[in-house]
C-alpha cells in the first residue's frame, strides 16, 4: 500500500513507545510499532526508548541494528522483495533478480530515482512450490518470471 | 451452493483472490445464491489457486483456475474440473493426522473446528493430571518437528519438574528455512490446532502464558493467527480457565524482524525478551531458564499442532505410524523445481526417491534430477544414488544428512553446485548471530575458499574441509554447525564441480 509517512512528533513517539510496556520484552514491539506508523524508526526515538526501558542508548542500537526488517530511513513507496533462498534459485530466482535490478539500474536495497520503489532481497516467503516468489508490501507473487516483473514494477511505478 | 476458493498465500501468490472476485461475479451473472468461504491450502500447490464446489458426493476440484474459467465450477464441469479432490491420487496416498484439517475448513470458524475433532484433545488433557499428559506425549514418540527431533515428552517433563513462580511455553514459528512452509500452512488454514496444542502443553507443564514467534515474512498468517487467539479468548477457550475449568492459559504472536538465526531456540528467547537475538550457550537448557530465565517449552509449530490428534485419538494410534525411533506421521514439503510441489503427509519411511519422481513427479524443467536438498539450507544435498533412503532421523542421519523440517528442495541437471556451496557459507555468513567465532569467521573464509576453488586452486579443497571440521565442531548452534553439510555433501557427491584440473587446462 502506497503512503506517505509523517514526520514524527516527540509526543507521538511516547505515547507508540508507552502503548507497549505492558509486554514483557516490548523492544521489538515498539520498533515495529515506530516503522509501521513512520516507515522507519527514527533516531530521535532512541533515547526516548532507552529512556523507557531504563537501557542505554548503545543497546538500543545494538537491538535495532542485529535485525535486517528495521530502517533508520524510509524505503521507497513500495518494497519489492525478491526471494533468493535456494527453492528460489532452483527455478530461476538469481537471473531475475539480476535483470530486475539491471533494469531498475539498482543495487540491493536501492530505491528507485522517483521515490516509488525499494528492491530488497528476502531469505524465504514460504512460497517454495510456486517459485521464484516476490512480495510487494504484504502481496505476494509465486512463479514469476521476466513479464510477470515487468508488470508488478509498473504497478507500482518503478 | 457452497464454494472454496483458499487463502492460503500461495493460493494467493497465484491469483486465488482474482478467482474469487471472478466467482462472486459470475454467481451474480447466473443469479446463483453462492456462499465463498476461503479455506487454507490442501496442499497440492501446483493446482492453485484449487476451487472446490460442495455436492452431495463430496467436494470436486476445480484448478488451477484462472478468473476467466470462474463458468466451470457453476457449470460442474469443463477442462480444469478434476473430480473429487478427496480421490486425486496426491490426496488419497497421505495420512493426514496433523493436517487433517487444514484446507477443509474455514480456518475461522470454531465451530465447523470442533465438529471435525477440534477441542477434543483438549477437552482430555483436561481430565488428566500433568504427568499423565507427559506420559500420553512421550507414548506417541512424537519428537521436535523443527528439525532436533529431541522427543518431546521428555522436554515437556524437565519442564513440569521445575520449580518457579513462572512457566511459559514457546512456539517456534519463525521457519525461515528454504523449502518449508507446513507452519505457515497451518497457521493460514487450521490455526486453532496450534493454540489447542499450546494448551495443552500449558496445562502438562503448568505453564499459564505461551507466545508463539513468527516471522515478518508471513503477515497473512500472523493475521489470521492473531484472530484465531481473539476468537479463542473470546470463546473461553482460553483465559483465566482454560475452556472454563481448568487453570488459567493464554497466549500472544510476536513478531520476528528478519533474522533467520532466531529460529535456534535460544536466539529467538533472547529476541522475544527484546535483546539481539544472539544464541545462548547450553546449558542451561531452555527447560529450566528459558524466556526471562524461567522454565520454557519451546517447540516447534508442527510439534505442538500435532499434539491435539495425539490426545484425540490416543498416543497408541499415532505411534503405530513410523518407522523405527521416528514414530507418527511427517507432513513434508516438497519443493523447488518440481512437477508437483507441495505439502504431502505421510508416516515416516517413505524412501526419499518415491517422494521425489513419484509423489512430485520429478522437475518442473523436464530435466534429470541432480540432487535434492532436505532439511532446509542447513541440510544436505542428496544426490538421486541416495534416493533409497527411508524418511526418518536416524535413517538421514545414517546417509550424513538430515530432515530438519521436513522440506525438500529439487535441482535439476544445470545446477552447479560449488555455486550452491558457496551460496549456504554466504548465507551463513549473512545470518550468523556473530557470537561464536567458527560460525562468523568460518563463513566468511568459506566463501574465500570456494572462490578460490572456483578459480582453480586444488589446494583449497583440503583447506575447505578442515574449515568445515572446525565450523561442525566448533559452532554454538546449527547454524555454524551444519552449514558444513550442504557444502561438504556438494563436494564429497558431485567433485566434477570442483573439478579445478580441467579449468586450469582450460586456462
Amino acid at each position: 500500500m502506497p503512503r506517505d509517512f509523517p514526520q514524527p512528533t516527540a509526543d507521538e513517539i511516547e505515547t507508540l513507545i508507552h502503548s507497549q510496556l505492558h509486554l514483557e520484552g516490548p523492544l521489538l514491539p515498539i520498533f515495529h510499532l515506530l516503522q509501521e506508523s513512520f516507515g522507519h524508526v527514527p533516531e530521535t526515538a532512541i533515547q526516548p526508548i532507552a529512556d523507557a526501558l531504563n537501557i542505554t542508548r548503545a543497546e538500543v542500537h545494538g537491538v535495532m541494528s542485529f535485525y535486517h526488517d528495521f530502517r533508520n530511513v524510509p524505503a521507497g513507496r513500495h518494497v519489492v522483495k525478491i526471494c533468493r533462498a535456494e527453492a528460489c534459485q532452483s527455478m530461476g530466482a538469481n537471473a531475475l533478480a539480476e535483470e530486475t535490478l539491471a533494469k531498475l539500474g539498482l543495487a540491493w536495497h536501492g530505491t528507485t530515482a522517483n521515490g516509488n520503489v525499494t528492491v530488497e532481497p528476502v531469505y524465504c516467503l514460504g512460497l517454495c512450490a510456486c517459485a521464484p516468489a516476490v512480495m510487494v508490501g504484504e502481496t505476494v507473487h509465486g512463479r514469476v518470471d521476466g513479464a510477470k516483473m515487468d508488470a508488478i514494477l509498473k504497478e507500482a511505478g518503478a | 451452493m457452497k464454494i472454496y476458493v483458499p487463502l492460503d498465500s500461495a493460493a494467493r501468490a497465484l491469483g486465488a483472490d482474482q478467482v474469487a472476485e471472478a466467482i462472486a461475479a459470475e454467481a451474480a451473472k447466473r443469479g446463483v445464491d453462492a456462499e465463498i468461504v476461503r479455506n487454507g491450502s490442501r496442499g497440492m500447490v501446483w493446482l492453485e489457486p484449487l476451487v472446490e464446489l460442495e455436492t452431495p458426493e463430496g467436494r470436486k476440484g476445480f484448478g488451477p483456475l484462472l478468473p476467466s474459467e470462474a463458468g466451470q465450477v457453476f457449470d460442474g464441469d469443463g477442462a480444469k474440473a478434476l473430480g473429487l479432490v478427496d480421490e486425486l491420487p496426491w490426496m488419497a496416498k497421505q495420512t493426514r493426522l496433523t493436517f487433517a484439517r487444514c484446507g477443509i475448513v474455514d480456518p475461522l470458524s470454531l465451530a465447523e473446528y470442533e465438529a471435525l475433532g477440534g477441542l477434543s484433545g483438549l477437552r482430555r488433557a483436561l481430565g488428566m493430571n500433568g504427568e499423565a499428559i507427559v506420559d500420553e506425549v512421550k507414548l506417541s514418540g512424537l519428537r521436535g518437528r523443527g528439525g532436533a527431533g529431541f522427543p518431546t515428552g521428555i522436554k515437556w517433563d524437565t519442564v513440569r519438574l521445575a520449580h518457579a513462580s513462572q512457566k511459559y511455553i514457546v512456539c517456534n514459528a519463525d521457519e525461515g528455512d528454504s523449502g518449508t512452509f507446513a507452519d505457515r500452512m497451518i497457521m493460514e488454514g487450521d490455526p486453532f490446532t496450534l493454540i489447542e496444542g499450546m494448551a495443552i502443553a500449558g496445562l502438562a507443564t503448568g505453564a499459564t502464558k505461551g507466545y508463539i514467534y513468527s516471522r515478518s515474512e508471513y503477515p497473512q498468517a500472523n493475521a489470521i493467527m492473531r484472530r484465531a487467539i481473539e476468537i479463542m479468548r473470546e470463546a473461553g477457550v482460553l483465559g483465566a480457565k482454560v475452556l472454563g475449568e481448568g487453570p488459567a492459559f493464554d497466549m500472544e504472536l510476536r513478531v520476528g524482524a528478519g533474522a533467520y538465526v532466531c529460529g535456534e531456540e535460544t536466539s529467538l528467547l533472547n529476541s522475544l525478551e527484546g535483546k539481539r537475538g544472539v544464541v545462548r550457550a547450553k546449558p542451561p537448557l531452555p527447560a529450566l531458564e528459558g524466556f526471562m530465565g524461567k522454565p520454557t517449552v519451546v517447540n516447534n509449530v508442527l510439534s505442538l499442532a500435532t499434539v491435539p490428534v495425539i490426545f484425540e485419538k490416543g498416543a497408541q494410534y499415532y505411534a503405530d505410524f513410523g518407522l523405527g525411533r521416528s514414530k507418527g506421521t511427517m507432513p513434508i514439503q516438497i519443493a523447488g523445481n518440481v512437477k508437483y510441489g507441495g505439502l504431502f503427509e505421510t508416516a515416516f519411511g517413505m524412501e526419499l526417491g518415491t517422494l521425489v519422481n513419484e509423489i512430485a513427479g520429478g522437475t518442473a524443467s523436464g530435466r534429470p534430477v541432480k540432487a535434492v536438498q532436505v532439511g532446509g539450507p542447513l541440510g544436505a544435498y542428496l544426490a538421486p544414488e541416495k534416493f533409497g533412503t527411508p524418511f526418518g532421523y536416524e535413517e538421514f542421519d545414517r546417509k550424513e544428512a538430515l530432515i530438519g523440517h521436513a522440506g525438500i528442495v529439487v535441482y535439476d541437471d544445470t545446477t552447479d553446485m560449488l555455486g550452491m556451496a558457496r551460496f549456504a557459507m554466504e548465507f551463513c555468513a549473512v545470518e550468523s548471530c556473530g557470537k561464536c567465532t567458527p560460525c562468523r569467521i568460518g563463513a566468511v573464509r568459506g566463501v574465500e575458499t570456494i572462490d578460490r576453488i572456483a578459480r582453480g586452486d586444488a589446494s583449497a579443497i583440503p583447506l575447505l574441509t578442515d574449515l568445515c571440521e572446525t565450523m561442525k565442531d566448533g559452532s554454538l548452534c546449527a547454524l555454524g554447525g551444519f552449514t558444513p553439510f550442504p557444502v561438504m555433501s556438494a563436494l564429497k557427491q558431485f567433485p566434477e564441480d570442483f573439478a579445478t584440473t580441467a579449468k586450469e587446462a582450460a586456462e
